[in-house]
């Protein structure tokens, strides 16, 4: 029976998480729209954009490479799976023990790997741009991602996200120094690594600083349809994963009624809204700074999931 | 039970015969297949015996043979260590010599390369399974020469031949430091045998002494900086199947060598030493890796990051050197089967990714990247075999490059049961380094498959490049099959180290493959587990059925049509990226820091024709701080010593007098 | 001892640490004044949630003093300075900021390390406090021997005085005495670093002290 009922949770986390990423995503952009003062498209617009990029035809590039038409499925493969193993609403996932947290960034790793080699296969200046550009960012927001791991890990003693979120919800944690900076660095990385405003610019096509809609832009049809999913799968990771993290109230426990995963998702979804809400209004409120400007920003996120690990030191316990 | 030395003994005198066999016949046809048949057989033998006794099926008695020195003889032994060394040089043995009987044909010197190969194969089986200072300084001595030998095979090449006296010149240095190790070790009394260095008791300045010469010693072999110098430049000059030997193979047989000692035959650890090893390792990764992103010769770039992966390990050692001196079994368990793990996987991928290169380079005779370009379309087999390679390598799952490090970083983070402060706080700081050689490694793969393989091709060689023989796809297959399998069971791998970890640090992980669904658990359930089988099955499935409902449901139309670009296409290759516009981001991160980088850009005056000029300059700055002035002195004291060959006889008698002098009344004095 | 005291004592304590690496990575006069009074303020705020715990009133106008004199009338002032001198308002680093970051983190190690071996057995409120305070030191004195610019000495200066503030209120029962004769020292080094100022200002026209150096015939 709890079999039956943690590969139901399970089920249901991968539908869950599979739905509300367009959702996020349309959110995010209807509310800068509107602290910008415009109408803004609706908030279920990407799920068209999807229906209408799938039914198109795929114009392929003349020397694309089979690898370029595997990619979109693999990253998106990638992306979902790394997404199934974050607790949204519910703890005790059926596979959380599959991968534990740095299992789960080195799955976007590989999916950040093939889209990087994508960006490299028609053989395009943009396309190279894009790639060494985003290499470039990972090679410091995934050590800092690792770092802040690091420090929750040792908080927390052990790598498992659902252990690490349990224990992160106990009083005995309490205020720590150390939780904040790391809090702080995972909020820079996440914005480094969904392309977002300090560090690239979502909604730009044809200008030189652009990261990831370089990498993409030779994708057409169901391809592009599939990397945009995954971006917005990527996007709703990282708003789960800071939520699981650092709030973990009202994520519902194993074995839990009814009423326990009915105030889960109410509470998931509140959480995704707010981080969702800060996220548009923090990209409203900052300017996009230049592409070496973007090691400044991310060594700050290095140095201070660092200094956070160090820091873990100085308190209570530990 | 059959006595496992049996088997590995005679092979060894097998490969010993064939180098023999190919001086003599190195000039016909047939030496090339019957050379590597012969390496290939027994290596496979090796290959399947070793695997047999480090699983226990094989009896693991020692044996003295009347040879080398009079007095002390020849001693072999094969324990569980020696054993799962053993694994990884006739893996690498094996493949390589398939890899040869393709790649061999090109040679346009057999004669310079095929009497070393069975050689050095030879001498890295024996480094192994010595078991008395004199045979493993012996062996190591015969490793060094086949594989400068082997170095030399293109000598008409400048670079080959400087690559070559380098090369020479540090294995003599690290051949020195290991003979003063072993003198150190062995004491006054002279036991050479390892069983009576194993018993002896010596201070712990003496055993200090010996750990940092030993570091000095296995170190330059292994390429832990900064004596890594030679290694860039002697490992891609070799061809390319020995490249693969050199740099997955014998840079495992010094790790050997380095834990044989430290571990084995110095009894217990320092704490000290464990700094010493993490910092070492920490910068050694680093440096390997940011020196690999530079790089645009493909070989060169393997070799930089052979160093990064070596730092890696020597990590692992010493956080495993440093829970054994606290007296935690269990920790130093993991970390040291995380070492010994990646040193497998690293001796995987290596070879594969030096196969690679050498395919490319019998295809199109380039190993500059930025000569190259959109091979994936001529050499598909090649260059599946060389993705596996890259995602292997880059850590990325579910490949076995990242069980190690996965591995490493649970080691880590046990860091604070340790007891000492400054331990506690360097662990962490140490895995950030690891982990920026790990995202830089990723970043520097995807460069070097980018460049090579995707694009359009940068020069006509690459445009005409065709896939290489049967027998070298062969040897790419099966390692790049073995990297998939090693990362999705590691649980096999990593009971199969448990006897080493037990007799080394006197504790084991886990057993792992009674776990469900074959997971792995480091420590406890509760606390971390991964596993490589499902997270492979769940991307497998969840591609396909996105691919399946995709085609099915929704589009499955394909046009091909020029490539978009902005509305942009510019139709010559080279305004694609290469490899040295791909490093330039995070050249210009690290740049100053590591290699003291200058640009400078010189722009004509408006009107005048000339073009305008970018040039970047580099410097390795290990080799100007610490190299070049001991080149300049050892040059100097050559300059003034040469003085003395132009001296009269009565001057060289007197010299001598009173050198005899001089020595007595230091005698005299001493007494 | 209630977890909560302690937490938000580790929280300020550790902000001031995190303050003080901001003040290493500005290269902006203004910003910099800006983080140094932002500086000022936590440590008011960490000496007054140490007054309330400690439950040590004469605390309470260490905080104060800090308050007033380090987070408002300082800072103003050097601005007002700034001004008059019309000062080149990007400070020049020694080093790149990156090396300097690095630097900063291996000096809070460093802290750690001394600080939590010596004091095993103290009260951990006063051993963390101690470490951070060690870690805001260090950090002050680099942020001194990174600038080319005084002001950013200054500012530097002050952040280490910072420092041994927070220490002397992390140790109990320091008399105030001390702690007014440390504010008026301070006072009196800002009155004449400000002079000192000037004087260069006058004498050399920048406040580069490399100028100093080519006056002393020291050429780098």
């Amino acid at each position: 029976m709890d079999l039956i009922l943690s590969f139901l949770i399970q089920a249901a986390q991968m539908a869950v998480v599979l739905a509300l990423a367009p959702l996020l995503t349309g959110f995010v952009r209807k509310v800068k729209a509107r602290l910008l003062r415009r109408q803004g498209a609706s908030v279920i617009q990407p799920y068209r954009d999807l229906a209408r990029l799938l039914r198109k035809e795929v114009v392929l590039a003349q020397n694309a490479s089979w690898l370029f038409r595997v990619i979109p499925y693999l990253i998106f493969a990638a992306t979902w799976v790394a997404a199934a193993l974050v607790p949204t609403f519910a703890g005790g996932l059926l596979f959380s023990w599959t991968a534990d947290l740095i299992a789960i960034i080195a799955l976007l790793g590989s999916a950040r790997f093939f889209l990087a080699l994508a960006g490299m296969d028609v053989g395009t200046s943009f396309g190279g741009i894009g790639a060494s550009r985003e290499v470039m960012i990972a090679s410091l927001a995934e050590p800092a991602m690792l770092l802040t791991v690091f420090a929750l890990a040792l908080v927390a003693g052990s790598t498992q996200l659902s252990t690490v979120a349990a224990v992160l919800a106990t009083p005995e944690v309490g205020l720590r120094v150390s939780l904040a900076m790391a809090l702080i660095a995972l909020v820079m990385v996440a914005l480094a690594e969904n392309a977002r405003i300090p560090v690239d610019n979502p909604a730009t096509h044809l200008e030189l600083t652009m990261v990831h809609e370089a990498m993409v832009l030779e994708y057409s049809g169901r391809h592009l349809a599939m990397i945009e999913f995954a971006a917005s799968l990527k996007l709703l990771l990282y708003i789960s994963l800071i939520a699981c993290v650092f709030v973990p109230w009202g994520i519902a426990a194993p074995g839990s009624g009814l009423a326990g995963f009915a105030l889960g998702a109410t509470a998931y979804l509140a959480k995704l809204a707010v981080g969702g809400f800060l996220l548009a209004f923090f990209e409203t409120s900052i300017a996009k700074m230049r592409v070496f400007r973007v090691p400044d920003f991310l060594g700050v996120a290095l140095m201070l999931s660092l200094l956070g690990t160090l820091l873990l030191f100085a308190s209570r316990s530990l | 039970m059959m006595q496992a030395l049996m088997i590995h003994l005679p092979l060894v005198g097998v490969l010993l015969a064939a180098a023999i066999l190919a001086t003599a016949i190195a000039r016909s046809a047939s030496a090339t297949p019957v050379v590597y048949g012969i390496c290939a057989a027994a290596s496979a033998i090796g290959l399947g015996a070793a695997v047999l006794s480090l699983t226990g099926g094989l009896s693991k008695e020692p044996l003295v043979l009347p040879l080398g020195l009079p007095w002390v003889g020849a001693h072999f032994r094969i324990d569980a260590l020696a054993a799962f060394f053993l694994v990884v040089v006739n893996l690498g043995g094996t493949s390589a010599s398939i890899y040869g009987l393709g790649y061999g044909r090109h040679e346009h010197a057999p004669h310079r390369v095929l009497p070393f190969f069975p050689a050095f194969l030879a001498g890295m089986n024996l480094v192994v399974m010595a078991d008395d200072a004199f045979t493993f300084l012996l062996s190591w001595e015969f490793m060094s020469l086949a594989s400068w030998a082997l170095v030399l095979a293109h000598h008409r090449e400048a670079a080959n031949a400087r690559a070559a006296y380098v090369y020479l010149l540090m294995a003599g240095f690290g051949t020195m430091a290991l003979l003063l190790a072993f003198g150190l070790l062995a004491g006054p009394g002279g036991e050479y045998a390892f069983a009576s260095i194993r018993a002896a008791n010596r201070t712990p300045a003496i055993a200090a002494l010996a750990l940092v010469l030993m570091l000095v010693g296995a170190g330059s072999k292994a390429g832990l900086a900064p004596l890594h110098v030679w290694l860039p430049l002697a490992h891609p000059a070799a061809p390319s199947h020995v490249s693969a030997l050199m740099s997955g193979v014998m840079t495992k047989v010094a790790i050997y060598g380095f834990i044989r000692v430290v571990f084995d035959l110095l009894g217990e650890p320092a704490w000290w030493s464990s700094v010493l090893l993490l910092a070492l390792g920490g910068a050694t990764a680093v440096l390997g890796i940011l020196h690999a992103l530079m790089e645009t010769d493909l070989k060169r770039l393997l070799a930089y990051s052979t160093i990064e992966n070596i730092g890696v390990i020597f990590a692992g050692l010493g956080l495993s050197l440093a829970f054994e001196a606290n007296g935690m079994g269990w920790a130093a368990a993991l970390a040291l089967t995380a070492a010994l793990f990646h040193v497998f996987n690293h001796s995987l991928f290596k070879s594969l990714l030096f196969f690679g290169a050498g395919a490319v380079l019998t295809a199109t005779g380039q190993r500059d990247m930025d000569k190259l370009g959109g091979l994936i379309h001529r050499m598909p087999a090649t260059s599946v075999a060389f993705l596996a390679g890259c995602v292997a390598i880059s850590a990325l799952p579910p490949f076995n490059g990242f069980v190690s490090e996965w591995m490493i970083f649970q080691a880590i983070l046990q860091s604070p049961s340790l007891p000492g402060w400054g331990l506690k706080i360097m662990v962490p700081a140490v895995g950030g380094l690891l982990a920026l050689a790990a995202a830089l490694a990723a970043a520097c793969f995807v460069r070097a498959f980018g460049v090579v393989f995707l694009g359009r091709p940068r020069s006509t060689v690459a445009e005409q490049a065709h896939e290489v023989d049967g027998f070298s796809v062969a040897a790419m297959a099966v390692l790049a099959a073995l990297c998939l399998l090693a990362g999705i069971l590691p649980g096999f791998v990593i009971d199969g180290l448990a006897p080493i970890t037990q007799a080394l640090v006197g504790g084991t992980m886990p057993s792992q493959t009674g776990d469900a669904w074959l997971s792995i658990v480091p420590i406890a359930e509760g606390r971390s587990s991964y596993n490589g089988l499902l997270v492979f099955a769940f991307i497998a499935i969840s591609a396909w059925l996105a691919a399946f409902l995709v085609h099915r449901f929704a589009s499955h139309e394909l046009r091909r049509g020029p490539a978009w670009d902005c509305g942009f296409p510019e139709p010559s290759p080279a305004t694609q990226y290469t490899g040295g516009s791909f490093a330039q981001p995070i050249r210009r991160v690290f740049g100053t820091l590591v290699f003291g980088a200058r640009e400078t850009v010189e722009m004509p005056p408006p009107g005048d024709m000339a073009p305008a000029r970018h040039t970047v300059e580099m410097r390795d700055l290990v080799w100007d701080w610490l190299f070049a002035p001991i080149a300049g002195a050892v040059d100097f004291a050559a300059g003034y010593l040469n003085r003395l060959q132009f001296l009269t006889i009565r001057r060289y008698l007197s010299f001598v007098f009173l050198a005899l002098v001089a020595l007595l009344l230091v005698l005299a004095l001493w007494t | 001892m209630n977890g909560l005291t302690f937490d938000i004592a580790h929280m300020l304590a550790g902000g001031l640490v995190l303050v003080s690496f901001m003040l290493l990575y500005q290269d902006r006069l203004y910003a910099l004044l800006n983080v140094y009074a932002l500086h000022a303020l936590v440590l008011s705020l960490s000496v007054a949630w140490q007054a309330y715990v400690q439950d040590a009133p004469h605390l309470y106008v260490t905080a104060a003093i800090a308050l007033v004199f380090k987070a408002g009338v300082i800072p103003i002032a050097l601005h007002r300075i700034i001004l008059r001198l019309g000062i080149h308002r990007d400070i020049e680093t020694v080093v790149g900021i990156g090396m300097t970051m690095l630097a900063g983190i291996g000096l809070v190690a460093l802290s750690m390390v001394v600080m939590l071996r010596v004091t095993p057995d103290a009260d951990p409120l006063a051993r963390e406090d101690l470490a951070f305070a060690l870690s805001v030191l260090l950090l002050g004195l680099l942020v001194m021997v990174t600038r080319r610019n005084a002001i950013g000495q200054v500012v530097g200066f002050m952040a280490l005085e910072n420092g041994l503030v927070l220490a002397a209120t992390g140790a109990k029962g320091m008399p105030l005495v001390v702690e007014i004769s440390v504010a008026f020292s301070i006072v009196i080094a800002f009155v004449v670093i400000g002079i000192f100022l000037f004087r260069i200002r006058e004498r050399f026209d920048t406040v580069d002290i490399a100028a100093l150096d080519d006056f002393r015939g020291e050429r780098r």
